[in-house]
């Protein structure tokens, strides 16, 4: 798409969005700072009336904020929760614009669409019960520049439009003759629009063929050609609404090239006239029976001519699936933010801690009485709060476990038991999975050690990292341990905790520096488990020796680590072992 | 401006598994719940949230804040136990519960009110949203976004069926049973595997492919948004007869018998599927007689077993994260082998 065409869909895209804000729910502005954008914004605005709502989402938005919540001074005032409204309630009948959308975090989004899917916003807390209408139409504007950053797909999916802005130069961004009045015009007469089951075929057919799987697609460019046609003055679906509804809401979702036609070429520009000159009187030939097949053809030859052409490209080395997901990314992401809230404490409100307000008040609350007993009678509510009634907030930092597994892949015990040290290593593995925690991978074999693998949630990188571990060369201890509390070193200063499972026979023969010498490669092994031992830190060493041998013991007892013989170690034990050591096992209440 | 109205139930288009999932739960509600997870747009939320308008009223006694119901005095709250007096019942809807994200734990198990605590100086207990679920269905969205410590909480009262509360000063415990219910997009982030395994039925749902169900589909959903009380309409006589037979299925339900064949079969497949424990097994055949039941059968049968087992064995698979095959098609081999399809 070029310049124009793109404008041209882009303020098509507004005015129909104008025009049915409640069924489109929305457009996806992709959109980088500059007077493009802000023209685009500021003409938006012109379509709707003075008395509509336009609000901006503040970034880092907090649930008090965008939910609503308990209002401070009014509360003081009345003596009485009072509730005071979020965004969200403050935009209802009219738009939201959130900038910066691509970096809108999970739990944001879910908030966000749950509001789109409701109409209104729905919150239980600060002990309140909020429930207001919230009937709004999201403007997301997405600044990503790399191809890995994009809108939320919980939300992106649910707004019917989407319009691209980054290529559009400013000569090109000519506003059409179309006003508020011009909407509400179009807004009359949009009940009336009737649809053929012929248009409903072929968006779904159309849909199909862009490799569309949603079916939330389908169902929101119908509503987009039907906001066309009402602004067209057409009282039935037609062909160029059609047409618009494949540009602006199904193409943009392609995820495979359709099948070329005969006629693949891009249709003419029609779109550009059509928005500007909205008044047209009805053309009128649209309304005899067309056949399903071939309108949808047409469809989906305007609607492929619109596919983005980074979006092919990007198509090219991708699967077939998933192509526009980057939902993935998120995962790894919300687990940072879910904090533990403890209960209040009694405190002052300094030094960082935060005033948990609903629990002063209620600790205040129950001496009220007490506090004013003569007061009654015409002076006005207030609540008596002291020094002792202040909570302050807390919250359990709950630090993320980072097993760090350190593996013994020389000869002495690669020979003999590496295979079953990787299957005790799975099992482990798995055992992470469960509790996700982070994992890394340290190894050491012939001269030194060597990190394989950062701290990393991905445990199916683990695994086939320790499946191509090839085993071999001289036992360097030390080095393996020293590597280890480099690592450890580097979690503890991310907040993370460190756990060490060592796996090896304990018969280190080569030194830091690298030379053979079972003696002072032995004595700087024990010297590094002390270290360790220094640091406190939870450890567990599996002896993968054929026989438990003295060296691996003392080796554990050094470095203060449980000691497991691996002859012993069936799955369960092994499970049990590591799990003794990691912290955070009690139940999260019980803390 | 009111909240949009509810689609129909019985007006959504395929996605029978789903479907059959939520009524299994609403003719047996100590089934423990159904997840439904997989693609956007497939009509999760509405399929759970129509299943509240779907439902007979409940009968409570009246005024009692936890909806204690008057024919089981073994269940009732400290308020209705005591004073020894007659209760008199009253006929509400069935509460669905909404766990909005974002709810703080004080609204969740409930908490001192502190409006009365304000005004009168009362310490009294304002219930939260536990309470309102009991007897009913609690649905949370995005389930698998839920913080770790409301899930906690969660899990902890759906075990015990009962909601105890200290703080600020209050004691209370109050009867907390509820099908929970829960909706995600696996995309959005892993299921924490304790809540996964809570839920006695999951269901993957996925976006049809083929163009006559997605037309119709489409074709529903936007003859609803142009009159949702007309298309309400056109669908309550639907609607009334999958509501009589819930009701039909819920009285037959006691009387539905499990022949030890049938039991024997359900070990077997659980056997082979190596799931753990008896959760399983008791899920499956619980679920089968809820089916058969729902079918206006007095015995159940294989094929009910059969029906049921995906929905109901799939999360509980010993979780293999490095084995990829999908949990459905192991189910679906274990069903072949035990049956000999």
């Amino acid at each position: 798409m070029t310049g124009p065409a793109a404008w041209a869909d882009a303020t098509l895209a507004a005015i129909l969005l104008a025009v049915d804000p409640d069924r489109l729910r929305g457009i996806v502005l992709r959109a980088r700072p500059g007077p493009v954008r802000d023209r685009w914004l500021a003409w938006f605005r012109t379509l709707f009336p003075e008395s509509v709502p336009f609000r901006r989402l503040p970034p880092g938005v907090g649930d008090e904020r965008l939910l609503g919540g308990l209002d401070l001074a009014a509360t003081l005032r009345a003596g009485r929760p009072v509730a005071e409204r979020g965004v969200l309630a403050e935009a209802d009948g009219g738009v939201l614009i959130v900038p910066m959308a691509e970096r809108i975090p999970p739990p944001l989004a879910a908030r966000l669409a749950a509001v789109l899917d409701r109409g209104e916003v729905v919150a239980e807390r600060d002990g309140l019960a909020l429930r207001h209408a919230a009937r709004i139409a999201l403007v997301l504007i997405d600044e990503s520049a790399g191809e890995d950053e994009r809108c939320p797909a919980a939300l992106s999916e649910r707004l019917a439009l989407l319009a691209d802005l980054t290529s559009v130069p400013l000569g090109e961004a000519a506003l059409p003759d179309v006003n508020a009045d011009t909407i509400a015009r179009a807004q009359q007469r949009l009940r009336a629009v009737t649809v053929t089951d012929a248009a409903v075929e072929a968006l779904c057919q159309t849909a199909l063929a862009l490799g569309i799987g949603s079916l939330r697609a389908p169902s929101l460019a119908l509503s987009a050609a039907r906001a066309a046609a009402a602004l067209h003055g057409r009282e039935e679906i037609g062909e160029e609404d059609l047409i618009a509804a494949g540009r602006l809401v199904l193409a943009p979702r392609a995820t495979v090239l359709p099948a070329p036609t005969e006629e693949a070429e891009a249709p003419p520009d029609r779109e550009p006239e059509d928005a500007a000159a909205p008044d047209r009187p009805p053309e009128g030939d649209d309304t005899e029976g067309l056949d399903p097949k071939a309108l949808a053809e047409v469809v989906l030859t305007a609607a492929a001519a619109a596919v983005p052409p980074d979006l092919l490209s990007a198509l090219a080395g991708a699967g077939p699936r998933r192509a526009l997901g980057g939902g993935k990314a998120g995962a790894a992401k919300v687990s940072k933010l879910r904090g533990a809230p403890l209960a209040a404490r009694p405190g002052l409100p300094r030094g960082g801690a935060r005033l948990a307000l609903l629990d002063t008040l209620r600790a205040a609350a129950p001496w009220q009485r007490l506090r004013q007993p003569a007061e009654a009678g015409g002076t006005r509510p207030h609540i008596a709060v002291r020094r002792e009634d202040f909570r302050i907030r807390r919250y359990r930092e709950r630090s993320e476990t980072t097993t760090i597994f350190v593996v013994d892949a020389s000869g002495s015990a690669a020979l003999a038991r590496l295979a079953e040290a990787k299957g005790a290593v799975e099992l482990l593995l798995a055992n992470c999975y469960v509790r996700r925690d982070r994992v890394a991978l340290i190894a050491f074999r012939g001269r030194g050690a060597e990190l394989l693998l950062p701290p990393t949630g991905s445990l199916v990188r683990a695994r086939r990292l320790l499946a191509a571990l090839p085993g071999g060369g001289g036992t360097p201890l030390a080095a393996g341990l020293e590597a280890a509390e480099a690592l450890a070193e580097a979690v503890l200063r991310r907040g993370g905790t460190p756990v060490l499972v060592l796996l090896t026979d304990g018969r280190a023969n080569v030194t830091l520096a690298g030379t053979g010498g079972r003696e002072a490669a032995e004595a700087e092994a024990l010297a590094a488990a002390r270290r360790l031992a220094a640091r406190r830190l939870a450890a567990v060493l599996i002896d993968t020796s054929t026989r438990p041998q003295a060296q691996a013991e003392r080796v554990a007892r050094a470095m203060g680590a449980r000691y497991l013989p691996l002859p012993y170690a069936d799955a369960a034990a092994l499970s049990r072992a590591v799990k003794a050591v990691q912290p955070g096992q009690t139940p999260a209440r019980a803390a | 401006m009111t909240p949009r109205p509810l689609f129909p139930f019985s007006a959504i288009v395929g996605q029978d598994e789903m479907k059959l999932a939520l009524l299994i739960a609403a003719v047996d509600q100590t089934i423990g719940g159904v997840l439904v997870f997989g693609d956007r747009g497939t009509g999760k939320s509405t399929a759970v949230r129509a299943l509240a308008a779907l439902l007979p009223p409940m009968r409570v006694i009246a005024g009692c804040p936890y909806a204690c119901a008057p024919e089981k005095p073994a269940g009732l709250c400290d308020v209705c136990r005591g004073g020894g007096k007659r209760h008199r019942a009253a006929l509400v809807p069935v509460p669905v519960v909404d766990l909005p994200l974002g709810a703080t734990e004080d609204r969740v198990v409930g908490a001192l009110d502190i409006e009365r605590a304000l005004a009168q100086g009362v310490k009294a207990f304002e219930p939260g949203l536990l309470a309102r679920a009991h007897r009913g269905f609690l649905y949370i969205d995005e389930v698998n976004l839920l913080e770790d410590h409301i899930v906690d909480l969660l899990l902890d009262v759906a075990a015990s069926g009962e909601n105890v509360v200290e703080r600020e000063g209050l004691s209370i415990r109050h009867p907390a049973r509820f099908v929970l219910v829960g909706s995600g997009n696996p995309e959005e982030g892993e299921l924490r595997p304790q809540l996964l395994d809570r839920f006695g039925l999951s269901v993957e749902v996925a976006t049809p492919t083929d163009l006559p169900t997605r037309v119709e589909v489409v074709r529903r959903r936007d003859a609803f948004e142009r009159d949702p009380a007309g298309f309400a309409a056109a669908w309550a006589p639907e609607e009334a007869k999958l509501r009589r037979r819930i009701v039909a299925a819920r009285r037959r339900l006691d009387d539905t018998t499990v022949p030890d064949a049938v039991i024997e079969q359900a070990a077997r497949l659980c056997l082979s599927l190596g799931t753990d424990g008896l959760r399983g097994e008791l899920t499956l055949v619980r679920a089968a007689r809820a089916f058969a039941a729902f079918e206006g059968e007095r015995v159940v049968a294989a094929p009910h077993l059969r029906r049921v087992a995906p929905p109901a064995l799939r999360h509980r698979l010993r979780r293999n994260v490095l084995d990829e095959t999908v949990a459905t098609t192991r189910v679906e081999r274990a069903i072949a082998e035990v049956f000999g399809a």
